[in-house]
């Protein structure tokens, strides 16, 4: 896993170093670009792994780019924006980005954040089952176990964990998840989803009130997290 | 410059520029001169006439002043009406019913026409005020944007590179730690930078700023701005045209710097890598002029004049920068008494003119003197 290649596009000399720096010291082969033209040319040539975009480009909006590379990738992208603002960071992630994180960013985080979704992308789709804390949804069964245990949950609170089970390390916003399980005419309803995650967490987290599993993007979402970073 | 005359007309009829003695007293000047007028021409109109000229005034009125001085309009104007004009003359009281009919009618028409004209422009008002609130949280936004990017940036670069450094320092070459280092050393220098603007901008705008003259050289002023850039306009050409034989200028040297340092790294900016930027200083008379300008796209003409504006930024700009680098430019050359001017150049690009009135020191002349 080593040799990925992940595509940092950014229009910031210093962060391009940064990372560049930082990203081969861990053992992955680093492309840039400063502009969403050269970003794009080199998505479409090298496929990079992982891509890593800013939304502030000097030739067009890093929104747009988002959009134009994901009408023909789903390779996994990692917006990283000084823009810290809830529409920024929905849009973002409705457009199609894996993940969001905001300038300043500490190294750490945004390592573990390529590792999760790198992982993601790679078992992707032909994995029927997702495992967690002896916890395992069975996505082809449409079954949840915990120690071999079949755990009784509702329709919708299964729709939930699958969703988020299929989802493991995104954040899925409030507006797609409604969308996803309860159809375009709930997207208001957000406390639909507050209630079943208040009862999803009740049965999967050990401490309801300390999540590990589904954490609380404040004014995004959530994210689904299988195990710790 | 379109906006600005409905801005100021509606100001006008907001009666905000007159105070309300006066209104009360203009008021009454005008009702009464309108009445004197009109008894001096009775022998030639009717009564009704004399209605609808005092309709007229009190319209006129309701448009400038506020409620309460219309109101004294409208009560004063009907009784010097039926006092004067409806007969009996000289008496309030009525004797035709018609003319009770038509003083009723008339006191209503005024007040209802005071009423409307208050209510029309109460309504203005407000709109008016939600239109500025609209106006000014778009610009405070675009504001936080700009100045949020320039300082995460460099912080963000800060931080990341000392977490690298810290973190794994055994995966690191040497010449990654260096490149490291350079990039905390350049993104410090540059929040500096952001930092000393905003506390320029607050100097300029307490109006305290003294500027300290003393004798300065200003080819060797260009030539320490251009040393400090030298890493940004590694991709860019510079040519200078600085005679040697340009006098000692008086000038405050520090704010000067910050003058020539905002005006060649917003041609750095704005200009596409590979450009030229010339920067000439002569002396062609009493002023001492120096002209920044590059081979790029220029500016589009209709934004020329908002350029020196506190936090303006060019639309469609999507290159970095707090807005502030040209406003603080203008700010200190005006605070030195000079002028800087912006205009494209016929064959592309964008010129930059200073103008200083300086005294001057020409070092040949003296020696030859003595």
């Amino acid at each position: 896993m080593d040799n990925e290649e992940i595509l940092v596009i950014d229009d910031e000399a210093a962060i391009r170093r940064l990372l560049e720096i930082t990203l081969q010291s861990h053992g992955y082969k680093v492309l840039h670009a400063a502009t969403a033209k050269e970003g794009l040319e080199k998505t479409a040539y090298h496929t990079p792994d992982l891509v890593i975009l800013d939304l502030g480009l000097p030739d067009e909006s890093g929104h747009d780019t988002l959009k134009k590379i994901r009408e023909w990738s789903r390779k996994p992208i990692i917006v990283l924006s000084v823009l810290n603002n809830e529409e920024d960071i929905v849009s973002a992630l409705d457009n199609g980005a894996n993940d969001y994180l905001v300038k300043p960013f500490r190294t750490g985080e945004l390592l573990a954040r390529i590792r999760s979704a790198l992982r993601v992308a790679a078992v992707k789709d032909d994995r029927p089952i997702v495992s967690f804390d002896g916890f395992e949804i069975d996505l082809s069964l449409r079954t949840v176990k915990k120690d071999n245990e079949i755990v009784r949950l509702t329709a919708t609170q299964y729709a939930l964990l699958a969703l988020f089970g299929r989802n493991e390390g995104k954040v899925l916003t409030h507006q797609y998840m409604l969308r996803e399980i309860w159809g375009k005419e709930y997207v208001g309803q957000l406390q639909y989803l507050r209630v079943f995650i208040a009862q999803l967490r009740k049965k999967i987290e050990k401490d309801a009130n300390r999540p590990e599993h589904i954490i609380t993007e404040s004014g995004v979402g959530y994210r689904f997290m299988a195990s710790q970073p | 410059m379109k906006e600005r005359h409905p801005h100021r007309f509606s100001l006008f009829l907001a009666g905000n520029k007159i105070p309300k003695n006066r209104q009360y007293l203009f008021s009454i000047l005008l009702v009464c001169s309108v009445s004197a007028i009109c008894f001096l021409f009775s022998a030639y109109i009717g009564s009704q006439v004399v209605a609808l000229i005092f309709l007229l005034t009190l319209s006129l009125t309701a448009m400038l002043f506020d409620i309460l001085p219309v109101l004294t309009t409208a009560v004063l104007s009907a009784l010097i009406w039926d006092f004067f004009f409806l007969a009996p003359r000289y008496h309030f009281a009525l004797v035709y019913t018609e003319d009770k009919i038509l003083l009723s009618m008339y006191f209503i028409i005024a007040l209802v026409n005071a009423v409307l004209t208050f209510k029309i422009r109460q309504a203005e008002k407000i709109a008016r005020e939600k239109e500025d609130k609209a106006k000014a949280l778009r610009l405070y936004n675009t504001l936080l944007n700009s100045l949020s990017h320039e300082f995460r940036t460099p912080i963000a670069a800060i931080i990341g590179a000392s977490d690298t450094l810290l973190d794994q320092p055994d995966r690191l070459t040497v010449n990654d730690r260096k490149n490291l280092l350079a990039a905390i050393s350049s993104s410090a220098l540059r929040l500096n930078r952001q930092v000393e603007n905003l506390l320029n901008m607050s100097r300029l705008e307490s109006g305290f700023l003294q500027p300290k003259m003393d004798w300065c050289d200003v080819g060797e002023l260009v030539n320490a701005i251009l040393q400090q850039l030298e890493e940004p306009l590694a991709n860019h050409s510079v040519e200078t045209d600085i005679k040697e034989s340009l006098p000692l200028v008086r000038l405050d040297y520090g704010l000067m710097e910050q003058v020539l340092y905002n005006l060649v790294q917003n041609a750095i900016l704005y200009t596409p890598d590979r450009s030229l930027i010339s920067i000439r200083a002569h002396c062609p008379d009493e002023n001492l002029e120096i002209v920044i300008e590059d081979n790029g796209r220029g500016v589009p003409e209709d934004e020329i004049g908002n350029v020196f504006d506190k936090f303006y930024r060019l639309k469609n700009s999507r290159i970095g920068g707090s807005g502030l680098g040209l406003s603080i430019a203008k700010g200190f050359v005006e605070a030195h008494n000079g002028t800087i001017d912006l205009k494209n150049r016929p064959s592309g690009g964008a010129r930059f003119v200073l103008r200083l009135p300086a005294e001057k020191l020409y070092l040949n002349k003296e020696v030859n003197g003595q």
